[in-house]
């Protein structure tokens, strides 16, 4: 952020102004922290007993059994979402009114209804056909249609973005449309749209903590059950805490190398014609 | 088909009383996280690096948390540290915190999208920095996000119904409460599909319509 819209460069009275304010954030926040030490001490967070069912390798088992749920479920529903997405995209393209209009009704409605209700949706919908289904496909059938319409989309915005000349040159040379969408758009358009689409499966590896509110054991629920042990004290905030940063550090992970994806290009030339269309 | 419409008469009471509670979601979380993401947007691009990074760590923070995460913690480990919070304030606060981040990242993409002439002519008139925000380029860069904005607080209220997992009685819940009642459970939740759908047409038509009062030719 070297030029920016909103201030120039301070000057000296600036500068001492910042350097105060900072430092009273600095104050605020260190207030802040210690405040929030002294409840966790006041409430007996820091009790070992609190802390010691880390230690017996049982629990620690059933800690990386729930993430295991977790990660079976996002990878599940990862491969299956993209499936989904790469179908009806190349669906919503079609030339075919009969292939696009449905494509497009599914697509535009299963982004408008909560993730969720789609979950309910996977587990009654075959109880109601007399097959009963582990909570964990019904799970991933929400994941899958949710995240596979928002996949959906971004892969055929990504396609719509290349220059139409791209298509046009192609069609010239004597392509057929499949050929031109597989050799010459998906191509250009997979570069520009990979960051986008890792990020949706951020969002898919988040969405999968909803497997709690239908109980399926993946990493949040154990968390529950962990925490509302009474042989250590109910200990909701260590367990808690130890789940947050195994949530936040995969998707940090994921996210970051989304944002590699995204700067990587930026030291290469453009892709982009000279000429704008 | 009788027994589909009696679904929803039946139940009108349950029916009722859930999306009334997911539209008071709705407005507080966003009122809540329009405010916050303002302030959060307003720390990222300020001059003073503290607060710069203070507002960076938030949003990487949260986003990256599963706010069914968010609602967990203040439901289920808040009391442990004393802070006793009601199911609908946490889920109002929980919606709030999460969204926020979202916001936030949305607004300073639209600030970005602000040309540097703004921002210098304000400055060369004598604003001050809250002067050429709030005055000159938010309101810039508030038309600009119009359509990413508005599908963020679509998101949001499709996210209210994470808080049927932790006892408020909003629409994600009533699928629950009619399966104790015998109901069939598809009729139940192609009505709360139904009802969704009333509340996210608006909402996309809304955008599409301030899509094109609110372009700005740049």
């Amino acid at each position: 952020m070297n030029a920016t819209v909103l201030y120039d460069a301070p000057g000296s009275r600036a500068r001492v102004r910042h350097r105060l304010i900072g430092a009273v954030t600095i104050v605020g926040l260190a207030a802040l922290v210690i405040f929030a030490i002294y409840r966790f001490w006041d409430t007996g967070q820091f009790e070992p007993l609190k802390w010691k069912q880390f230690e017996y390798p049982a629990i620690q088992a059933q800690l990386i059994d729930g993430l295991l749920g977790t990660l079976k479920a996002a990878g599940t529903a990862a491969v299956l979402a993209l499936l989904f997405g790469a179908t009806f995209a190349s669906a919503r393209i079609s030339d075919a009114w009969i292939f696009r209009g449905p494509a497009t009704f599914v697509v535009e409605l299963f982004r408008a209804i909560p993730l969720l209700i789609l979950i309910f949706f996977g587990y009654y919908v075959p109880v109601r056909f007399g097959m009963a289904i582990s909570n964990f496909w019904a799970l991933v059938a929400g994941l899958t249609v949710y995240n596979g319409s928002v996949l959906a989309e971004i892969i055929r915005a990504g396609i719509a973005a290349i220059p139409r000349g791209q298509s046009e040159a192609a069609y010239a040379l004597g392509l057929q449309k499949t050929q031109v969408v597989t050799l010459i758009l998906l191509p250009q358009a997979v570069r520009a749209m990979l960051p986008s689409i890792v990020g949706q499966l951020v969002v898919l590896l988040k969405d999968t903590a909803l497997g709690f509110i239908i109980t399926y054991p993946e990493l949040l629920y154990v968390g529950k059950q962990m925490g509302s042990r009474l042989a250590f004290d109910l200990p909701y905030v260590p367990t808690y805490m130890v789940v947050a940063a195994i949530y936040i550090s995969m998707c940090a992970a994921l996210s970051a190398f989304a944002n590699w994806l995204a700067h990587r290009g930026n030291g290469k030339p453009s892709p982009k014609p000279a000429s704008p269309r | 088909m009788l027994e589909f419409f009696g679904t929803l008469t039946h139940n009108w009471d349950i029916f009722s009383r859930g999306f009334l509670t997911t539209l008071k979601l709705f407005l507080v979380g966003a009122v809540g996280s329009l405010v916050l993401g303002t302030a959060l947007a307003t720390m990222r691009v300020c001059p003073i690096p503290v607060l710069r990074g203070l507002g960076a760590a938030y949003v990487n923070t949260v986003r990256n948390t599963p706010l069914t995460l968010v609602f967990a913690f203040l439901v289920f480990a808040a009391p442990k540290l004393g802070l006793d919070i009601a199911f609908e304030p946490a889920a109002y606060l929980a919606l709030t915190i999460y969204t926020g981040a979202f916001i936030c990242e949305t607004l300073r993409s639209g600030i970005n999208t602000v040309p540097l002439g703004q921002g210098e002519a304000a400055r060369a008139l004598g604003m001050t920095f809250g002067q050429v925000l709030y005055l000159i380029v938010l309101p810039q860069a508030f038309r600009t996000v119009v359509p990413p904005l508005i599908s963020m607080l679509n998101a949001m209220l499709k996210n209210t119904t994470v808080a049927a997992g932790f006892s408020v009685v909003e629409a994600g819940a009533i699928q629950a409460y009619l399966s104790e009642r015998g109901e069939n459970q598809i009729y139940t939740l192609l009505w709360i599909t139904l009802g969704f759908l009333c509340f996210v047409v608006p909402l996309i038509i809304l955008q599409r319509y301030l899509e094109q009062k609110w372009a700005v030719a740049r």
